[in-house]
């Protein structure tokens, strides 16, 4: 069963946020991670990079697939996970923690409430692997 | 599980690609490819027929040796490639992809012209399980009475494993030793079970079942073409690299004029190797670019667990296709830098 930790947000793409102040932490959940297989490499955006809410934002990539990764909320890119060009197995290793990607300076906090909730994805989940 | 040829395929096990193909190289792998396909060919005329029908020379094989051929098209190019086993004089064993299966048997038939043969598609008769890496015949010599150690590269011999009547032959698709074991269909669990146990399965040095990922990644590093990517109807097995598989020379065979026409005229368009060199993960079906111009296409990209490189084939101009050459790969729109090098990418120390 994929890890859903209660205190984050969750988008139908399979990424999370992680409210911290007005900034949100963006990463890809357990559950994209199994999907997906073992992480070979991650593109992120660039700091002060903008965009919109369900924008691309970059990929993930395991042994045999590309995946786009969205962003969940709007915003300007403050921090990126660098050491994930180095170790992008941490995305399988701890995707909550390590495996963060991006964190947002968020234009419209507001975003964050339209996102699932811990039960709301963990329903989504069930039926999308149904 | 994914749809593969209408076989549910797992794509790796729960190990993941990377530790499948990396413990596959180090100790041991099990795949389960009996999805591939076999037709038996039995008759008089057996080696005359097949031998008009493929590329390579089956004039050639001895009782008990496997050779691998392909079924050409008139033109050259490719309807399969296959695996040509004489169990006897009269009396051959194809094996063939599973997406092509279907398509290869209406070929044969359509290409028998009263010869003395008797066809059979019994693909769905057999189970194959593909032991593979330097363990592979420690781990299998418990299981059967026969001398692996006397089997050499590209032979079988008809025998049991743990009591199941069956051929295990030395060939493979990922660059390692190894062998593979054709056996009855409702067999398969049971062989699977046995060479899992006899692997030590679970321990860190023990056998790993393996998926259709790491099958693709081994290949790829070990330079052998997949039909569908490096080779189809549309390329000729000389522009494939493949020529050694093409007997010009050994009489009459479908494809055979354009063949030696495409050889003497020379070949336009040739499979290369390359490494990716700067940060970047070439896919099949992208744009190669020589100097901003494009120039041919990716066959298969992917990470190379084992070599820790990212590589790939494609089909480049042959005046561009020497070792050393500098390509660029249209990544989703971001040209990556890669270079031509020579293939197999991985050869092991025999």
């Amino acid at each position: 069963m994929a890890n859903v930790p209660e205190d984050l947000h969750y988008s139908k793409d399979h990424e999370w946020v992680r409210v911290d102040g007005d900034e949100a932490i963006i990463g890809i959940t357990d559950y994209a991670q199994n999907s997906l297989g073992d992480v070979v490499y991650v593109e992120l955006p660039k700091a002060a990079d903008e965009f919109s809410a369900s924008e691309s934002f970059g990929s993930v990539e395991s042994v045999k697939a590309v995946s786009e990764i969205f962003t969940p909320v709007s915003g300007v890119v403050s921090r990126i996970n660098e050491s994930l060009a180095d170790e992008p197995e941490k995305v399988n290793s701890d995707p909550y923690g390590e495996g963060w990607m991006v964190r947002l300076r968020m234009s419209n906090a507001g975003e964050v409430d339209s996102l699932l909730t811990a039960a709301e994805y963990e329903d989504f989940t069930k039926a999308e692997s149904e | 599980m994914v749809d593969f040829g209408g076989w549910d395929m797992p794509v790796q096990y729960p190990a993941g690609t990377i530790e499948e193909h990396l413990r596959t190289r180090t100790h041991a792998g099990l795949f389960d490819v009996s999805h591939m396909g076999e037709i038996d060919v039995r008759g008089s005329d057996a080696i005359p027929f097949v031998n008009r029908l493929t590329s390579n020379d089956v004039t050639k094989l001895v009782d008990g040796q496997a050779q691998y051929s392909a079924l050409t098209t008139t033109s050259g190019t490719v309807i399969d490639d296959l695996l040509v086993h004489r169990l006897s004089g009269d009396h051959l064993l194809l094996v063939v992809n599973a997406g092509t299966t279907d398509k290869d048997w209406e070929w044969i038939k359509s290409h028998h012209n009263g010869e003395s043969v008797e066809l059979r598609n019994a693909s769905a008769e057999y189970c194959q399980l593909a032991l593979q890496g330097p363990d592979a015949e420690t781990i299998l010599q418990p299981l059967t009475e026969l001398p692996l150690s006397e089997i050499k590269y590209y032979h079988f011999h008809h025998g049991t494993v743990d009591g199941v009547s069956g051929i295990v032959s030395r060939t493979g698709y990922t660059g390692e030793d190894g062998f593979e074991v054709y056996a009855p269909a409702d067999r398969a669990e049971q062989l699977w079970n046995k060479m899992l146990d006899a692997g030590n399965m679970g321990a860190p040095t023990g056998v790993l079942p393996c998926g259709l990922a790491a099958r693709n990644t081994l290949r790829l590093e070990a330079g052998m073409a997949l039909y569908g990517h490096e080779i189809d109807e549309n390329t000729t097995l000389l522009e494939a690299n493949l020529g050694w598989i093409c007997k010009l020379d050994k009489g009459d065979f479908v494809g055979r004029e354009a063949l030696a026409q495409q050889k003497a005229a020379g070949i336009k368009r040739r499979l290369v190797g390359f490494e990716v060199t700067e940060r970047g993960i070439a896919r099949d079906d992208q744009d190669v670019l020589v100097n901003d111009e494009k120039v041919g296409k990716v066959t298969s990209g992917s990470p190379a667990p084992f070599l820790k490189k990212n590589i790939g084939m494609a089909y480049v101009p042959v005046e561009h296709a020497s070792v050393g050459q500098e390509i660029k790969i249209d990544v989703r729109g971001k040209l990556v830098g890669a270079q031509i090098v020579k293939t197999p990418f991985y050869k092991r120390n025999k």
